[in-house]
């Protein structure tokens, strides 16, 4: 198919995105940085039975600021990725659809996120 | 003049017919992970402080080993069809993509294996 004249239209860098479009592209970098957060899981469970130098060293790195403020981006990321993901099981069975809805919804994701995150860090802490 | 019509250009580039079955354990292994995922959390706010001596203490229980153990399986496993998802959609190139699709299925075999490993010597 010759579709080379065609327009491009809505151009992606003068496009305003709608919030529901930012939560689509949110929704995969939170899920690409929580695969990373699966291979250190994996790593750290590793370590525990057969590195336990390794182990007492990756405790250490995140008790440090730097790893604190990686281990809370994760939590936000996986309640992030979680409530969304909720959202998109929603709309798996067709609910959710209408804008004012989806725009809702959205808002409650990223609300929900945050709370939880906050629940994890300070009750945890 | 070209004889081919469009239908023959595009034939066999769709999907490899398993597209269905992709979104399906998409959809079930999240939400296996809803209540696994609180679990989670929940056990890790539950450990007074976080040593290996602690931790090690939590998953040497029988049953939060195996939760653990499905927990982290269905981490890799989802993460592992979130990541196929991303290269299809990115990356162009057929040989780096499918460099990289087998990349990420050795990678969740080998991080499987050696979750079943790491826990089953903690219990033991």
């Amino acid at each position: 198919m010759k579709t080379s004249n065609r327009p491009l239209s809505p151009h992606i860098q003068v496009y305003k995105m709608p919030l529901s479009a930012k939560l689509s592209i949110l929704h995969r970098i939170t899920g690409l940085g929580l695969s990373l957060g699966a291979v250190v899981l994996v790593f750290w469970l590793f370590s525990l039975a057969y590195l336990s130098s390794t182990a007492v060293n990756l405790h250490t790195f995140f008790s440090s600021s730097v790893g604190k403020v990686i281990l809370i981006a994760w939590t936000f990321a996986f309640f992030y990725h979680f409530c969304n993901g909720i959202r998109h099981l929603f709309w798996d069975v067709g609910k959710g659809y209408e804008i004012e809805t989806v725009n809702k919804s959205g808002v409650f994701a990223i609300l929900v996120a945050v709370v939880l995150t906050a629940i994890v860090w300070i009750v945890g802490a | 003049m070209q004889y081919r019509s469009d239908i023959k250009s595009v034939k066999g580039l769709g999907t490899a017919k398993h597209g269905f079955s992709h979104w399906w354990m998409q959809r079930l292994s999240a939400v296996l992970m809803i209540p696994l995922g609180l679990w989670f959390f929940y056990s890790l706010m539950s450990i007074e402080t976080i040593s290996a001596d602690s931790v090690i203490m939590w998953l040497q229980q029988p049953i939060q080993a195996i939760l653990m153990a499905i927990w982290t399986i269905t981490v890799v496993y989802h993460g592992a069809l979130g990541m196929q998802v991303i290269i299809e959609d990115y990356v162009h190139g057929k040989a780096m993509a499918l460099t990289l699709l087998v990349l990420i299925k050795f990678a969740m075999f080998a991080m499987i294996v050696a979750t079943f490993f790491s826990l089953l010597r903690l219990v033991s």
